[in-house]
């Protein structure tokens, strides 16, 4: 999914990289209002997260393997800005340090892979929790099929990349049902994936599910002797 | 490998080493655009960006065999430019018994070449950055300090992480665990589960270790200093180069 240089011509790499550039602006605003930089830590090792699972194989079929893509993981385990910003940063560091995708195509794997994947994914992931009645199977539910669906939007978005500036060849269909064909089987995968590491993270800390924050019961500290337990001076 | 270098890093000591990290991450940027700018039937040009990336890796050092051998980060990438001339539209043309269209062909060797030459390009750069360094560049080049920060924490911590992950891996395998349909994945993905778990409350305990160091709200900063102006010069002369052969290759387009 990392576009190499000179798949898309540089001016539609350019635009993609202004629109990478003003969305992650307002993803820094809008974590430095709700986090502040004291959760920077916690930003770096969940990118660090994001990286390690990307490197995760799981079995698809007879003996072969994908790995995840977790752009939706991210959304849902931490907020879809954050989590924008944490794929943002795997990219650029995949683009730097390992060569992995295009310098000049950063801006369009910024846009595909974390802004589309994971704002278009997210709000996938609300609508269909609205739609199931309040409980963590319907969160679990809920972000495997965001994230199937966000592995199609991705590949959406490149075929519109490709009919603006591809480098031609083949016809816009073909480009397109090839991609979206293909992707709706990654989608499968992702989604299965995606709904299963959810499930085992609210089993044991559901408190750090951004996306099921709305199911904990709103708890207050009470310092003061009427929580003393029995017996206890 | 280290916490200061990574995968694709060369220890040298070249006038490529030593140079300003902002002025080598801007040269490799803008180089990769002027690459990707020019028209693909400009056959020649492409030569002239090889014979650059090949003098400036011969300036660094890098012997030709470390950088073939990293160049096979791109073969990926490559089965999309071998399934266009298939299914391309247009003229065709038979090569060894095979019928494919030619602007397919043109498509696919546009893809190679720049694809060729931008990773070549981000090897030399990264063979001779150190993590850093790299990041002192980036916050020179007035990246965010939000986003060079959260990339300093994970490239601290990616090693910890991975190495985690392989460890679960291994853990799973040596209980007999070999998974081959996707409904059997439960395993892998607990796992992952468990990594997030495990990376944010190393999270946590990071940043309450940070605080208890005196660590205020404000990250230091990377400590870099700006590049010389003939460093400037130096570096950007490389993609002026490119620049220059760009618009030869526009100025006698076919």
């Amino acid at each position: 999914m990392h576009i190499p240089d000179g798949f898309i011509d540089a001016p539609t790499s350019l635009a993609a990289g202004a629109v990478a550039v003003t969305g992650l602006a307002v993803c820094v605003h809008k974590t430095a209002d709700s986090l502040e930089e004291r959760d920077i830590p916690l930003a770096g090792l969940t990118a660090a997260f994001v990286f390690a699972v990307q490197m995760l194989n799981f079995p698809v079929a007879s003996g072969t393997s994908g790995h995840l893509l977790g752009g939706v993981l991210a959304a849902v385990l931490v907020g879809p800005y954050l989590g924008t910003l944490c794929v943002s940063v795997v990219l650029l560091v995949q683009a730097l340090l390992f060569a992995d995708g295009g310098l000049s195509a950063l801006g369009l794997n910024v846009v595909n892979m974390a802004l589309v994947t994971s704002f278009g994914g997210y709000a996938l992931f609300l609508l269909v929790r609205r739609l199931l009645p309040r409980t963590r199977a319907s969160v679990v539910v809920a972000s495997g099929v965001a994230a199937g669906l966000g592995v199609v939007l991705a590949s959406l978005a490149f075929t519109v990349e490709y009919a603006l500036g591809g480098a031609g060849g083949a016809s816009v269909s073909t480009v397109a049902s090839a991609m979206v064909g293909v992707h709706v089987l990654i989608g499968i995968g992702e989604g299965t994936i995606t709904a299963l590491v959810v499930s085992a993270v609210l089993a044991t800390r559901p408190d750090l599910v951004h996306g099921a924050a709305h199911l904990l019961p709103h708890r207050r500290l009470v310092v003061g002797p009427r929580v003393a337990p029995e017996g206890v001076a | 490998m280290a916490a200061h270098v990574h995968a694709l890093y060369v220890h040298g000591t070249s006038p490529l080493h030593r140079a300003a990290p902002q002025c080598k991450l801007a040269a490799t940027v803008l180089f990769v655009l002027v690459v990707v700018a020019t028209p693909r039937e400009a056959l020649w040009a492409f030569g002239a960006y090889a014979v650059l990336v090949a003098a400036v890796a011969a300036l660094a050092r890098l012997s030709p065999a470390v950088l073939a051998r990293r160049l096979v980060i791109e073969l990926p990438f490559l089965a999309f430019a071998v399934f266009l001339p298939m299914v391309g539209g247009g003229e065709r043309v038979d090569v060894v018994g095979l019928s494919l269209s030619v602007a397919g062909l043109w498509a696919a060797w546009g893809i190679l070449a720049k694809g060729t030459l931008g990773v070549a390009a981000a090897i030399v750069m990264a063979a001779t950055t150190p993590i850093p360094e790299i990041l002192h560049g980036l916050e020179r080049l007035r990246l965010p300090r939000v986003i060079t920060a959260i990339a300093g924490f994970m490239v601290r911590y990616l090693d910890v992480t991975v190495e985690e992950a392989r460890r679960m891996a291994i853990a799973r395998q040596s209980r007999g665990h070999d998974p081959r349909w996707l409904w059997q994945a439960r395993a892998t993905a607990a796992s992952a589960g468990t990594l997030f778990i495990r990376s944010f409350e190393r999270g946590e305990r990071v940043h309450l270790a940070m605080v208890s160091r005196g660590y205020d709200g404000t990250l230091p900063s990377f400590g870099a200093t700006a590049a010389a102006r003939d460093e400037w010069a130096w570096a950007l002369a490389v993609p002026a180069l490119a620049a220059t052969v760009g618009t030869l290759a526009w100025w006698w387009l076919p």
